[in-house]
């Protein structure tokens, strides 16, 4: 069983809402990556979502993809994630890591290789943008053979018959999209995820997390009524920018101890 | 003659090209392109579409267009040359026969509004077109440094009442605005409709624009069996995305005699890594919807593609030409900067015919393709596109300034050094 799934079975058995951290490797440097992962699950959260910084990320608000900009500049990319992700695990940092990003520099790798390294490093299940469920296979199929996972992505335009799906690939969580746009985008609210989410669960059977939009410890607390889980990405990458030099870790720890906090409220 | 018909030799229920093409696309969009699918299969099927479009095509864009036979640039090359003049087509270039076609799509689907993304600013023109004659309102993302290099198409797409948004993210070029005009109809695509101007992007893009730009290879197909009474023995066009290439070659797919030629920019030359050449010397990636061929790095980044033509500044290529070189159906060329200003005054000088930048990169091909098929051999060149857009460059491509751009620093060094440190990766 991987990390990830043995804390979706905690999270369940317990009650606890899983909070999902997205970070991008490489910003402000791989250097910094393994300790801004540590401070992050150290601070109370429960998965990690690590961004692997691509040239085109044309499902990202404009917060991400200047990350992903500054990550690439600094030399980040699919090797330096997997390099920080063999980092942590050597150093005894058990968080569950979900990598994210675009399909191209995975394929380029060789899913096979790919699937290898990802196992070899430590990655407990992986987050395609661009592989939508019907093109899912292509990457499930080398990750399950290692037991790794694929996260799946339901949006609100997905109709019942689509999020049936899902349930192929019996994922450790599905990630519920909360609003039509990309990341980083104004918080609509909670209002209609509701029944959204228990459709979900329910033609899954997997856990629902919910992201896109969450900036607040209020918004977290008010999807945590009724989602599994909590995304939040753009407002930890925002606090990551503001950041004075070698403060990342510090500022992020902060910020995902209030997020923690509204939760658990 | 115009008549528009879906069913194309490759048309692929699963969106594929052989192992190419695909829908790889955020979720949110996948119920939007399955709707796309559905609604393009029907109006196919339907003879009321098919009548519209070829009503629009006659009487708006002005088709059927002419197969002009090159007497002059014949003799000079030693081959039978036509021209299929898609410059003489409204908005002076082939990319209408797709705009009219997916707007009529697009109102059929009820959506209301319109975006699109442009390189060189003719496929934006051409939806600022439509977006006009059928009242819809529209934006256009178009890369700030085309924006510079192109300032005569952007002034023309606002006065069609189109708003064009610069692109300042990534490159600045064509593959920018692609990412940002799915960011928008990732976001509003409850009642948008992307109007994607070339063969690439997710299923059933590639088709849809394929079978809509065909309607240049069918009329090629009749006009030079009426001159001739015979197929010519090769085509050729400039690739970019390649949406006027597969126009013409696809319905001469199952010609076997006919060789099929397309021609790619390479940029300030091949050696030097500042090139356009998807095909020749790309490989196989995923990029904006569709698996094919890119131009990436080991580590699977795009790599920025560069060409003095922005129509064909783009570091993918649609998948059905994939498919086409893998099995060496058609073959692909390249033909640097230089080669292309060689051939757009080769044409102009022999023709009296100025061609767009991106055409000019098949004419300077010409000469290899007629010693291939020798004096009786017969050549027809797909003239995508007339060349008043890019007299600015041009003229300073040759040492000339004409004084039209209004932003002379953001369009420093014409060929893709611009954008100072926003473009740099």
């Amino acid at each position: 069983m991987t990390r990830l799934r043995a804390v979706m079975d905690r999270a369940r058995q317990t009650g606890r809402k899983f909070l999902v951290i997205y970070l991008t490797e490489g910003d402000p440097s791989p250097e910094q990556t393994p300790a801004i992962v540590s401070a992050a699950a150290d601070a109370g959260a429960d998965v990690i979502e690590l961004g692997v910084p691509f040239s085109d990320p044309n499902a990202d608000g404009v917060v991400i993809q200047e990350a992903m900009q500054r990550a690439l500049v600094a030399g980040g990319g699919l090797h330096s994630a997997l390099d920080s992700v063999a980092h942590l695990r050597s150093s005894g940092c058990e968080v569950p890591i979900v990598l994210f990003g675009y399909y191209n520099p995975l394929f380029v790798y060789g899913t096979e290789a790919f699937a290898d390294a990802a196992k070899g490093a430590g990655v407990d299940a992986v987050l395609t943008v661009d592989l939508p469920l019907d093109e899912l296979e292509e990457l499930h199929g080398p990750l399950s053979k290692r037991g790794l996972d694929v996260v799946p992505l339901i949006a609100p335009t997905s109709g019942s018959e689509r999020i049936a799906r899902v349930e192929e690939f019996a994922p450790p969580f599905v990630y519920y999209i909360s609003m039509t746009g990309i990341t980083g985008a104004a918080f609509r609210g909670a209002s209609g995820g509701r029944d959204r989410v228990a459709e979900i669960r329910s033609l899954s059977g997997a856990p629902v997390a919910v992201g896109f939009g969450i900036k607040t410890a209020d918004d977290a607390r008010s999807v945590a009524e009724y989602a599994d889980g909590v995304v939040v990405g753009s407002a930890v990458i925002r606090r990551i920018a503001s950041a004075g030099a070698g403060q990342a870790a510090r500022a992020v720890a902060e910020f995902v101890a209030e997020l923690r906090a509204g939760i658990d409220s | 003659m115009s008549e528009f018909t879906a069913a194309g030799p490759a048309t692929p229920g699963d969106g594929r090209f052989g192992k190419y093409g695909g829908q790889y696309v955020a979720e949110t969009l996948m119920p939007a392109i399955h709707e796309l699918a559905g609604a393009y299969a029907a109006a196919a099927g339907d003879p009321l579409f098919q009548a519209e479009l070829s009503r629009y095509f006659r009487h708006y864009v002005g088709r059927p267009s002419l197969l002009t036979f090159a007497a002059n640039l014949s003799s000079e090359l030693g081959a039978k040359i036509y021209l299929k003049r898609e410059d003489l087509n409204h908005t002076g270039a082939h990319k209408i026969n797709n705009c009219i076609g997916q707007a009529l799509l697009a109102r059929r689907m009820g959506k209301r509004r319109l975006i699109a993304e442009t390189g060189a600013g003719q496929h934006g023109v051409a939806t600022a077109t439509v977006a006009a004659l059928f009242g819809m309102p529209c934006d256009v993302y178009m890369g700030a440094e085309d924006v510079a290099r192109q300032s005569l198409n952007v002034f023309r797409m606002k006065l069609l009442g189109t708003r064009v948004i610069p692109v300042h993210s990534g490159t600045c070029t064509l593959k920018d605005a692609m990412n940002e005009a799915l960011r928008d109809w990732v976001t509003n695509v409850e009642d948008t409709h992307y109007l994607i101007g070339s063969v690439a992007g997710p299923h059933p893009y590639p088709v849809i624009v394929r079978d809509l730009q065909a309607v240049i290879g069918r009329e090629a197909r009749e006009q030079i069996l009426g001159l001739e009474g015979c197929l010519p023995d090769a085509l050729v066009a400039c690739v970019g995305g390649g949406s006027n290439a597969a126009g013409l070659f696809s319905p001469f797919e199952g010609d076997r005699s006919v060789a099929m030629i397309g021609v790619e920019a390479a940029g300030e030359g091949i050696e030097t890594g500042r090139h356009a050449a998807t095909l020749g010397h790309g490989r196989v990636g995923v990029l904006h919807g569709s698996k094919s061929y890119v131009l990436c790095r080991d580590d699977g980044q795009i790599s920025e593609a560069h060409s003095i033509s922005a129509g064909l500044d783009y570091p993918g290529v649609g998948p059905e030409h994939a498919l086409w070189k893998d099995t060496g159906r058609a073959r692909y060329l390249t033909r640097t900067n230089r080669e292309a200003l060689d051939g757009l005054t080769l044409l102009a000088r022999t023709e009296g015919i100025l061609c767009a930048l991106e055409t000019a990169h098949a004419v300077a091909a010409l000469a290899e393709v007629a010693s291939d098929v020798g004096p009786d051999g017969i050549v027809i060149l797909g003239l995508s596109g007339r060349g008043d857009k890019d007299m600015s460059t041009v003229a300073r491509a040759m040492g000339t300034d004409l004084g039209l751009d209004g932003d002379r620093n953001s369009a420093a060094g014409s060929n893709g050094q611009g954008g100072g440190e926003e473009g740099d990766r």
